[in-house]
């Protein structure tokens, strides 16, 4: 196709056609992405699910704080570090191997903006922290943000530092 | 150690389902219309859906007055609170933009957006319980 007629819009092997709606509007990359949400949000439940055996070495290490360790959302803090780890890692990895495939989109939307979208969470987030404000516990409150947000953001650079060392050794390969 | 049944893991996966493709469009549609660069889209998604939390989070209270059984109050307030708001909302996605926004350099958007997005998703749950004790005070007071 000549400069003359280009749309301005990315390519794609089979041409410009598929990307002449939105992605948002195309209902198969809307299922896809539904898809992977709802995988991503049973994972959630039963990762959070499990994360309450947790509580029990730290209640039994620290008898003192057993209300509090029971007040703490434990599991919703470990889901949103991992998801944010490895969203991190995912789109780093992606954005490394260069342009966008469909193939390649259907992996970032599937998996980052459906499974890992679904697997973290910031409504329960906000939830919690509301309730143990409310509580009258803004120390244990204050303690689960900073640990959310501080250990969100250190997973997700750790996770493109992993990306980013992967992807040079392949390069050296 | 929490149990999960078969039903409750399909009713999560459904509301999770649904949750992400409503933040995949309303991420989308917010995003064609703001090119500044600031993740405007995964911020309403957060706020709106933090704030639906709120009022579901009320639905139990506000159900069993009115009759319904505390299981089947339950089955619905579980499903749209962990599932929906949850598939909805996003943690993951929000801390990779701020991450993404301070490697560009745009420091004070990053921190902005982080800080940001607590304080208001915060005070929007607070809100969302809010209205939803009074919607739950007006709907007993007609049937009352």
């Amino acid at each position: 196709m000549s400069a003359r007629f280009s749309t301005g819009l990315p390519t794609t092997p089979e041409g410009t056609r598929r990307v002449t709606r939105p992605l948002h509007r195309d209902w198969r990359y809307v299922g896809l992405v539904a898809l992977g949400g709802a995988c991503g949000s049973v994972a959630r439940v039963l990762v959070g699910g499990w994360a309450t055996y947790l509580q029990v070495p730290l209640i039994t290490l620290f008898p003192g704080t057993a209300d509090a360790v029971l007040w703490f959302p434990l599991g919703t803090l470990l889901v949103n570090v991992l998801g944010a780890f490895a969203l991190g890692y995912l789109l780093e990895a992606l954005a490394r191997r260069g342009r966008e495939t469909v193939r390649r989109r259907k992996i970032r939307l599937g998996i980052g903006t459906g499974v890992l979208g679904g697997f973290t969470t910031y409504s329960a987030l906000a939830l919690d922290t509301q309730e143990l404000l409310a509580a009258g516990v803004p120390w244990i409150a204050l303690l689960y943000v900073v640990l959310t947000l501080a250990g969100g953001t250190a997973a997700c650079l750790a996770g493109i530092a992993l990306a980013t060392r992967t992807d040079r050794r392949r390069r050296s390969l | 150690m929490i149990e999960f049944s078969l039903l409750d893991l399909a009713l999560f996966g459904l509301g999770g389902g649904v949750g992400a493709a409503a933040r995949f469009m309303v991420d989308g549609e917010i995003r064609s219309r703001h090119r500044g660069g600031f993740p405007w889209g995964t911020v309403v998604v957060n706020v709106s859906g933090s704030f639906l939390i709120g009022v579901f989070s009320t639905l139990v209270a506000t159900l069993t007055p009115l009759g319904v059984p505390a299981e089947v109050a339950h089955l619905v307030q579980y499903p749209l609170m962990v599932g929906l708001c949850g598939g909805y909302t996003t943690f993951s996605t929000s801390t990779v933009e701020s991450v993404r926004l301070a490697q560009s350099g745009r420091l004070h958007l990053a921190l902005g957006n982080t800080l940001g997005t607590l304080v208001a998703t915060v005070l929007a749950a607070a809100a969302g319980i809010q209205v939803g004790i009074a919607v739950g005070a007006a709907v007993g007071g007609l049937s009352g």
